[in-house]
């Protein structure tokens, strides 16, 4: 498949932060100390919905080392953390909206007596009435606790005459769906570090995703010009969208902390309050409608999505956006009609999880498809091939799918390798084990949407000794963009991979490239370090054609060497020529995304530059006596255009597995009277290693001809459509159509029994 | 606040000092030791992110008080490579891949050194039984199990 000669890129290699991870010597947010720094904590609402009278902390200053507290009157610039609608205060003045919410701050020398003060210090309140069911907040009589009618954000797509087409179809079918949160559970929780500086600056070592929005935050709340914050990425320990907006919120935090008592302020969160206040995957709810021919030509699609935001906007337009764009599904279809809501709440605000949007709407569709498929005594798979999207189709926003599309060819992976034409289902006692297909297209990067943000930066300087610094603009947050971008420096450079130094951002160092989020990273910093590589690539590859006394396109390059004839250079010798002649060592890259549309009026456009692709089969045992549910295997393939690093892709397509069958089957937050009851890991139930299936995973690499060296996006598409594939396998193992995620033990049990 | 004399090994190094008898064990070896590689990811017992070996017992800082160790051999993961598997362990979790955000990477090795050290023949499904006290949220786990696997097979 790989017929160019890469000597970095396409190659396995081990990770570049591996080792000190594996040491225990990679520094996180919560392993930093800086001399006299104190420790914050939040002070937060105990209620769902409260009116604030005051806060007293007369009881936390007895506390040995308590320096002080921080409310809303201590926010310097503008009470507004810039989000996307900005309707979030940093700190409450009057009203906190949901349970958990920090209403003040305490600092103190250690995090033991910052933990006592906060608990002594008390809220005097007068209790609101609250909203807990976003359709409930959607009706006409309901509370209103945001704008006139509880609505955040709101999209439409019209593509056709839906309803008209309905009335032309052999069978129509329709069903609600809900799904449920996810919470992220990255392995180290929020943490900040404020440390302000002598001239009135300040540095926030943040755990983060987004560094530039920790930046917008911290100038915001401290009402600092920007070139006065510099925010440091500290290692962070996982991600998968929720360290991507409230980061920012934690950092503005410990940065007023600072601001005050003009000392480095540490705000390090218990895995109990980053359950509480930190962003979660949306609660859905659907009515999903497709109409189709007695052959199986799916003729329109009819979808209501509305999302539960929680109390405040933070992402969910966004959120909102790409689960419109994707919530017909990865097929061909005329006639279409979407409108979807997110609904304000008065619960935790939900914000970006992996897949953003496409996990809750895909359940719901590619569930539907396969009842459809039912309906008309088809297999699911060739119904769905009739229908999907290949190169030249149309999607729900009429983009023309014109390059790079692998999807039919995934399909036929997976059907083969799992042996599902032949497959049926097996009974063994109580147990039922079948097989079940879903697949999925995604919109890699920001689309039209987020647009204003599709752009990156990256810096690359070329020490005389041959080593090369490279500065970006995007996160390392596990999933290993030290590692892929590293070798697209080096194959650009043709320096050998031990050359190249990639660091955690630092925002002082490198242009605002957005966030790092939407499989964005190796398309938007890979290209950023390929335009900063490009200039340099060319002096030294003269200068290494000089040296070899031969023509520039007559040498060959290789792994950190140049070769004319028997003679070869090597990449330090090249480099010291080049600063011998005095030539330029380092460069500025800048990438902006091709271009994207989309026309709010009716939702057509060219939505996104590229779409990555997955298939999945379930081989899924369901215990017809209990409900509970044994994935055996998951049979994948992707499409994510060229793979930097395979052993990496496999890696991300582990993770995001096992994260989609943990939201599938067992992982479940309970708020009930708009308080969270198992905000902890004994209650809130993760897949551990017991739990794992095998994986049996497949690529094929359509190129996207403007992706660096032809990648596309890859970390997200795994974890989306893994719930579907499961519930389509419990339907064919026992019978029963489920509708909500997670598909509980319990709640399959009483399917089965309402069956019989 | 009460004072306690603590007595105790940790990663081979003969240590004595006076702590306050409420610390947690935790808090001694990031704090006072200052040895930051052993992590705090749930602080009750259910991540093992703060795994360490303690008279050759893996178990979760988070959950004991420092005076607990008094008399004992305590190991972390800065002081794995000098006992077998250690190094193995450190290399096989680099070239398998087992390791992303890497936050939970010290408790794992951690707990793969006990099951190594107790049982140099487990099998996977032993290797797997034996993990199942350490949450990781990035790798789906297979490429920990084989690394666990290429390590005993070292």
């Amino acid at each position: 498949m790989n017929k160019e000669n890469f000597s970095f890129v396409g190659k396995s290699l081990d990770r570049v932060d591996a080792e000190i991870k594996a040491e225990g010597r990679a520094l996180y947010g919560d392993d930093l100390d800086f001399p006299g720094m104190l420790y914050a904590a939040a002070v937060r609402s105990p209620r769902p919905r409260i009116r604030i009278k005051s806060i007293d902390d007369s009881a936390a200053r007895k506390v040995e080392g308590y320096a002080g507290l921080v409310s809303y009157k201590d926010v310097r610039g503008i009470n507004k953390w810039p989000v996307v609608l900005n309707d979030y205060p940093f700190l409450p003045q009057d009203e906190a909206r949901f349970h958990g919410e920090t209403v003040a701050l305490v600092a103190a020398s250690s995090r033991r007596a910052a933990k006592k003060a906060a608990s002594l210090v008390k809220i005097n309140f007068e209790e609101l009435p609250f909203i807990e069911d976003p359709l409930k907040a959607l009706e006409k009589d309901s509370v209103k606790i945001y704008g006139k009618d509880n609505v955040i954000s709101s999209f439409i797509i019209k593509k056709g005459d839906a309803e008209k087409a309905f009335k032309d179809c052999d069978i129509v079918i329709e069903k609600e769906f809900r799904t449920n949160y996810q919470v992220h559970a990255y392995l180290e929780t929020q943490t900040a570090t404020a440390v302000p500086e002598s001239g009135g600056e300040m540095t926030v070592y943040s755990s983060t995703q987004c560094p530039f929005y920790v930046l917008d935050a911290v100038a915001a709340a401290c009402g600092l010009p920007n070139n006065k914050v510099k925010i440091i990425q500290s290692v962070t320990g996982g991600g998968f969208g929720g360290k991507e907006d409230v980061p920012a919120l934690v950092a503005a935090h410990a940065a007023l902390c600072a601001l005050k008592f003009k000392r480095p302020v540490r705000l390090a969160y218990d895995r109990k309050e980053d359950f509480m206040s930190m962003s979660k995957r949306h609660p859905s709810w659907s009515r999903v409608k497709y109409g189709a021919d007695k052959n199986g030509r799916i003729k329109a699609c009819k979808v209501k999505y509305v999302l539960d935001a929680g109390a405040y906007s933070t992402l969910s337009p966004i959120v909102l956006w790409r689960g419109t764009v994707h919530a017909a599904g990865p097929y061909n279809i005329e006639n279409i009609e979407i409108e979807t809501y997110a609904a304000a709440t008065n619960k935790v605000p939900c914000g970006a999880y992996r897949g953003f949007g496409q996990p809750q709407i895909c359940f719901a569709q590619e569930s539907l498809i396969d009842d459809l498929a039912e309906k008309l005594a088809m297999d699911p798979i060739d119904l769905r091939m009739k229908n999907m999207l290949k190169t030249g189709d149309r999607t729900a926003t009429g983009q023309k799918i014109d390059d790079s599309c692998g999807l039919k060819e995934l399909a036929e992976i997976v059907r083969k390798k799992s042996g599902w034409d032949k497959s049926k289902v097996q009974t063994n006692g109580d147990k039922r084990r079948a097989l079940g297909f879903s697949c999925v297209y995604y919109g890699v990067g920001l689309g039209a949407k987020g647009r204003y943000l599709d752009r990156a930066g990256a810096f690359v300087n070329i020490y005389r000794d041959g080593s090369v610094q490279v500065n970006v603009g995007n996160t390392e947050m596990g999933q290993g963009a030290l590692t892929v971008l590293s070798q697209i420096a080096a194959e650009t450079l043709n320096a050998p991979m031990k050359n190249i130094k990639l660091s955690e951002v630092d925002t002082s160092k490198v242009p605002d490239s957005g966030p790092t989020v939407a499989s964005r990273t190796t398309l938007m910093s890979g290209n950023a370090i390929i335009e900063a590589c490009l200039p340099l690539r060319e002096n030294i590859f003269s200068c290494a054609a000089s040296m070899l006394k031969a023509g520039k396109n007559q040498i060959k390059a290789f792994g950190g060497f140049f070769y004319f004839g028997k003679r070869k250079v090597s990449f330090e010798e090249a480099v010291k020529e080049c600063w011998a002649q005095r030539l330029k060592m380092s460069e500025q890259g800048w990438y902006v995304a091709p271009k994207t549309t989309f026309d709010i009026k009716d939702g057509q456009g060219d939505a996104y530059v590229i779409y990555s692709y997955s298939a999945d089969i379930a081989d899924v045992e369901v215990d017809i006596k209990t409900g509970e549910k044994t994935v055996h295997k998951i049979y994948a393939a992707y499409d994510v255009g060229r793979l930097i690093n395979p052993k990496l892709a496999y890696a991300q397509a582990h993770g995001g597995i096992l994260q989609g069958m943990g939201w599938a089957i067992m992982e479940n937050l309970v708020i009930k009277d708009g308080i969270m009851r198992n905000p902890n890991f004994t209650d809130y139930v993760l897949p551990i290693s017991t739990d794992v299936p095998e994986y049996d995973i497949s690529f094929v690499e359509k190129l996207y001809k403007h992706g660096p060296y032809k990648a596309k996006g890859m970390g997200e598409v795994p974890l989306i459509g893994v719930a579907a594939a499961i519930r389509n396998a419990v339907k064919k193992a026992c019978g029963v159509s489920l509708t909500e995620a997670p598909m509980l033990a319990e709640k399959t049990l009483k399917a089965v029994k309402e069956k019989k | 606040m009460k004072k306690f004399h603590l007595c105790c090994t940790v990663n081979g190094e003969k240590i004595e000092k006076e702590i306050d008898s409420s610390l947690r064990l935790i808090d001694f070896i990031r704090d006072d030791l200052n040895l930051k590689g052993t992590k705090e990811g749930c602080g009750e017992g259910e991540c093992g992110a703060c795994m360490v070996l303690l008279d050759g017992k893996a178990v979760n800082s988070c959950l004991m008080m420092a005076v607990q160790i008094h008399k004992k051999n305590l190991v972390t993961i800065e002081g794995i490579h000098k006992h077998k598997y250690g190094r193995e362990l450190k290399d096989s979790f680099v070239k398998e891949a087992a390791v992303q955000c890497g936050f939970c990477t010290p408790g794992f090795i951690i707990a793969a050194q006990e099951i190594l050290a107790k049982n140099p023949k487990a099998s996977l499904d032993e290797i797997k039984e034996g993990l199942t006290g350490n949450l990781c949220r990035c790798t789906g786990y297979e490429n920990i199990f084989k690394a666990v696997d290429k390590a005993r097979k070292k």
